[in-house]
């Protein structure tokens, strides 16, 4: 399994080259090119990231996940969720690292094979940086109306929630 | 929207940490913060410069096109608007490839390639359908193999790193679910497109 997903990323690349250099395209021009695209959309992106990143920092450094997991935690007990996975829940749609680094302590504590530890390797890999994704998505090419976005991808991270807790009681 | 969210998760940390006195440690974060910003977008503009090159190179030889092809019964359906646009077609399925096979580090160059283009062809202020089911698409899971979650496990003495791979599959797939049907009935209420 680790083989096939190391392989993923040289076979992708050289799949890409192989079938440029048969069909005669100047692979090394060609690429430069659309290297130099690279560089605009990054530079365009960086004042979103700080933005982003600034606000992020902040709500973690702050206490406020906490002080929301604590809010929360009598729901999470009530539908048998361990509340020490709430924190997780909140950080998972805003900080990858955060998240990260968050589910590395739950894996220690409870160790990785515990039910806890499951459902933390679950939620973890089962959504991505909700707000990292929105904000750079639309920020790179300038869109302030979001429209149906929000609500739409922060219902896809609840349901993760709930379906990480069911599939780890129900399968173990 | 991400101007009241942006203002709401700044001043309720500010007001968060006056009251458990942690301001020290928010006047470290803001700067911590930018500078992160900085390192990840330095970090950022590598595979965003080598991932675009590629996706060049794909353009150019028509492997980019092949793959739309493969793709477009899904595509087509999911993204109606887009139905006759194979550069759209395509920068759209490279980046859900990228995705299910893991690459993050392809698939956001990939991703941002794939907006620009619908932006170029949208006269509006608004994003169109196509876009936010995009977008939305992208803030779910995609991925078939979390190999980095595995390594974590393996690292913190896992017996069975990858035997969360069912659940992970089922948790994915109905987290994706949900969040796209959201999205297609969503876009009919005008409420969200003021």
């Amino acid at each position: 399994m680790e083989q096939v997903g190391a392989a993923a990323l040289p076979v992708m690349v050289g799949v890409i080259l192989l079938f440029g250099f048969v069909k005669g395209v100047e692979v090394l021009d060609v690429f430069l090119t659309g290297a130099r695209e690279g560089l605009e959309t990054s530079l365009r992106l960086l004042p979103t990231l700080i933005g982003l990143i600034v606000a992020v920092t902040m709500v973690r450094a702050s206490g406020l996940l906490d002080l929301l997991a604590g809010l929360l935690a009598p729901l999470a007990q009530g539908m048998g969720v361990d509340p020490e996975l709430l924190p997780l829940a909140l950080l998972r749609p805003i900080s990858g690292s955060g998240a990260s680094a968050y589910t590395l302590t739950l894996l220690q504590k409870f160790g990785p094979d515990s039910p806890a530890g499951k459902i933390a390797s679950v939620l973890s890999s089962s959504t991505e940086t909700t707000f990292y994704a929105v904000a750079v998505y639309f920020g790179s090419c300038g869109y302030k109306r979001l429209g149906h976005t929000l609500p739409a991808a922060l219902l896809g991270d609840a349901a993760a929630l709930v379906f990480s807790v069911l599939s780890v009681k129900l399968l173990g | 929207m991400l101007n009241s969210i942006w203002f709401g998760m700044i001043v309720l940390s500010v007001v968060c940490a006056l009251c458990n006195g942690r301001l020290g440690d928010l006047s470290a974060a803001l700067m911590d913060g930018a500078q992160t910003a900085v390192e990840l977008s330095l970090f950022l503009l590598g595979s965003m410069c080598a991932w675009l090159g590629f996706l060049k190179i794909a353009e150019e030889s028509g492997l980019s096109l092949l793959i739309a092809r493969a793709l477009a019964p899904v595509i087509g359906r999911l993204f109606p608007e887009y139905r006759d646009d194979q550069e759209i077609q395509g920068k759209i399925s490279l980046n859900l490839s990228a995705n299910l096979l893991g690459l993050g580090n392809a698939a956001t160059p990939l991703g941002l390639a794939a907006m620009k283009s619908m932006a170029q062809r949208n006269p509006t202020d608004r994003p169109t359908k196509g876009m936010i089911l995009f977008v939305v698409m992208n803030t779910a899971s995609l991925q078939l193999i979390p190999l980095n979650m595995a390594a974590m496990r393996a690292s913190c003495g896992s017996a069975v790193p990858f035997s969360i791979l069912p659940q992970v599959w089922i948790t994915s797939a109905a987290s994706l679910a949900v969040c796209m049907t959201a999205c297609k009935l969503l876009e009919r209420r005008s409420l969200w497109n003021r």
